[in-house]
């Protein structure tokens, strides 16, 4: 149960259903006919298909798919502006989808607030009092509101305009003006409708930045709507990927880029930039086979490196800090040399990374050596190592043959 | 031809009883409009000309100028309309028909605050539900087509003769618009912006007092503006059941072949026309 309390919404086979013969529709569902032989049949249009997820207290939740997937159905099943026509939405403990009215209106005044991509703002109003919007619909008395407005309007950088109307904003600060709505309200939950859809893409990226920094300090529970995967990857912790109403993958970026669920989630996610999503963690080789400094001489790592079938070998000390590298070669001649340990051969000069490094990041830092990259903790640690071939490969796409075609076309110059 | 449904039988039997049963309605509906009308006829004939011509003048200014009021452009925007209002008034004076178009403005003010009384619920009613709206719009229609001589005759057997069934005759023809574009006002308010007000938990009190009235706002001055224009275009017609004003000077110019009086009274309804429809397409016009 201590897991349950971490949880903010909870949605169970949450169906919607667009058209007159609701429950003929739902029945055709619930035998397993699929979305056109229900349209065929009934007229009907099945929005949300059996959704089912949790959102976690604190998470950015991204739902991600192409238009008419039903995303944007689904998250106003959130709040009710859609009324599910099967399932259940739990809010907390509470079951959203059996409120009265006046419970349904409390909920949406004082436990989720909303973004749109049209922004949704009052024209006859100023920026402060389309700020203060929600507090005005709670009841809240003028001067309290306009403080809430202002300290709001603060959070999303829009202090000095609070007197102007919407029509003298752009885009982007327009829907500055929309968040800081949704903030005024102070709700847990947070549901961001393509928020960022209809911007400019610099735009977009800066209000990306700011959403991250805001719920950064303030820990909302964000549900994010988008068609975008570059976005959804990049502010979700979490994403939901939905095709034809139905949630195909639950997951982090990176699982969903490592391990697509279906093959619409593989081809959607070819085009991503996995450069920037891909982290070190993922490619690294865990538990390495080791040369301990003082203890291991020479022989010990040639026959480590014959054993391991490689030609390199990371180095650690006593307390496991890692130290660098040996190859195969210097370990040769330290043996005709009878050296006892490695100390003289050993490459110190080497990049490590941190776990959470990206593709990106890495790259530059395999230039001009041929050492692999080593993976390390806060204190030194060794966690795992990354060779060159893995990353490049992990940036080109190419698959191992390409890979091996290359290098021999490489050697021949 | 034979008659084979005699409706115009059955419509005569129901006013008729209509008229019997609830006279004691018609009777406090016709001391009501006859008191409003007076009182309001002898409140503006009691202040001088002048009075009045300045205060116009300065609502013709201030409409036009706003807040800009005392600035040159201000000035530059709003001197065109106060110079016409000014000379337009004068005319009417000099004509010496001041107390005639008194009458008539007071005929237009009084049809057309019943008309929005009535006509503006009306409006938000049929945008709020379509039941509502198929089964005004033909009365609506009705009200603009019927010929406005078909209602006065019950309009005096409600009332008999005097102010009261002109202005009832006036308010029928005059409040279309005010219901019409009160409808579309509010059904062209961007669903966008209604949802925002939903999702925030705005009951539908507060959707449609700060957001779809608001919003429709432009649309439904305009509506009132054509009430108002509508309503000037009755007197004439409001005239021949024994409503006072400039209407009743053209019908008598009419009646007495005056081509003089004919031409002057009817100048007097034109000139008053423009004054109220530039005043108050103004305010519709503003921010």
């Amino acid at each position: 149960m201590a897991d349950d309390n971490n949880i903010r919404i909870k949605v169970e086979d949450l169906t919607l259903i667009f058209g007159k013969r609701k429950k003929e529709a739902l029945e055709l569902l619930n035998q397993g006919y699929s979305k056109t032989d229900i349209l065929k049949k009934t007229k009907c249009t099945v929005g949300v298909n059996k959704a089912s997820f949790e959102i976690k207290k604190g998470e950015i939740f991204v739902i991600m798919g192409l238009s008419g997937s039903g995303k944007s159905t689904l998250i106003r099943c959130l709040n009710r502006l859609n009324d599910p026509t099967d399932g259940r939405v739990y809010f907390k403990e509470h079951d959203i989808t059996r409120d009265s009215n006046k419970q349904l209106l409390d909920t949406r005044r004082t436990e989720m607030s909303m973004v749109f991509q049209k922004f949704g703002l009052l024209p006859h109003r100023t920026i402060l009092e389309n700020a203060a919007f929600g507090l005005e619909i709670r009841g809240e008395p003028k001067e309290q509101r306009d403080e809430k407005g202002m300290k709001a309007l603060k959070t999303v950088g829009l202090e000095g305009y609070e007197d102007q109307y919407p029509a003298e904003l752009s885009g982007g600060m327009q829907q500055r003006v929309g968040l800081a709505r949704a903030l005024a309200n102070d709700t847990d939950v947070l549901l961001m409708d393509e928020a960022f859809s209809a911007l400019d893409p610099l735009i977009k990226s800066d209000m990306q930045d700011e959403l991250l920094q805001i719920q950064n300090k303030l820990h909302k529970t964000i549900v994010f709507i988008t068609h975008d995967l570059d976005e959804a990857m990049k502010v979700g912790d979490r994403i939901a990927i939905m095709k034809d109403g139905v949630v195909e993958q639950i997951g982090t970026a990176e699982e969903i880029l490592t391990d697509p669920a279906t093959e619409y989630v593989e081809a959607f996610v070819e085009k991503v930039d996995r450069k920037t999503i891909i982290t070190a963690e993922t490619l690294m080789f865990d538990n390495p086979i080791i040369v301990r400094f003082k203890k291991d001489g020479p022989k010990a790592a040639i026959r480590k490196m014959r054993e391991a079938g490689v030609n390199v070998l990371p180095v650690e000390d006593n307390d496991e800090k890692f130290l660098g590298y040996v190859w195969l070669e210097d370990m040769l001649k330290l043996e005709k040399e009878k050296a006892k340990t490695v100390e003289s051969a050993l490459n110190t000069e080497v990049p490590s990374v941190y776990k959470h490094y990206t593709v990106e990041e890495m790259l530059p830092l395999i230039t001009g050596h041929h050492h692999p990259l080593a993976v390390v903790d806060d204190e030194g640690k060794l966690e795992g190592i990354i060779t060159q071939t893995s990353l490049i490969i992990e940036s080109t796409r190419f698959d191992d043959k390409e890979m091996d075609k290359l290098i021999g076309e490489a050697n021949e110059l | 031809m034979e008659k084979i449904l005699p409706i115009g039988e059955y419509i005569e039997k129901g006013i008729n009883s209509l008229e019997q049963n609830l006279s004691f309605l018609w009777s406090a509906i016709d001391d009501g409009i006859s008191w409003l009308v007076e009182n309001m006829n002898d409140l503006f004939l009691a202040i001088p000309f002048v009075i009045i011509l300045a205060l116009i003048a300065f609502i013709a200014y201030y409409v036009k100028a706003g807040n800009k009021m005392f600035t040159l452009s201000g000035l530059k925007k709003a001197y065109g309309l106060t110079i016409f209002v000014i000379l337009g008034l004068l005319l009417i004076y000099a004509m010496g028909y001041w107390e005639e178009a008194i009458q008539t403005t007071t005929l237009v003010i009084v049809s057309t605050i019943i008309a929005l009384i009535l006509g503006i619920p009306f409006g938000i009613w049929s945008a709020k539900s379509n039941t509502a709206d198929t089964v005004i719009r033909p009365i609506l229609d009705f009200m603009q087509t019927m010929p406005a001589f078909v209602y006065l005759i019950p309009a005096i057997f409600f009332f008999s003769v005097g102010n009261t069934p002109g202005v009832i005759a006036t308010v029928i023809f005059s409040l279309p618009p005010s219901v019409r574009l009160t409808n579309l006002g509010i059904r062209n308010v961007p669903g966008d912006v209604i949802e925002a007000g939903r999702a925030f938990g705005a009951n539908e009190n507060q959707i449609l007092y700060k957001i779809q009235l608001p919003l429709a706002m432009p649309t439904i001055l305009a509506g009132i503006n054509q009430v108002i224009l509508l309503a000037l275009s009755m007197v004439v017609i409001a005239s021949m059941v024994g409503a006072k004003g400039l209407g009743s000077i053209v019908y008598q110019g009419i009646q007495q072949n005056d081509i003089a009086k004919g031409f002057e009274s009817g100048l007097g309804i034109v000139v008053l026309a423009m004054i109220l429809d530039r005043i108050t397409q103004s305010i519709g016009s503003k921010k």
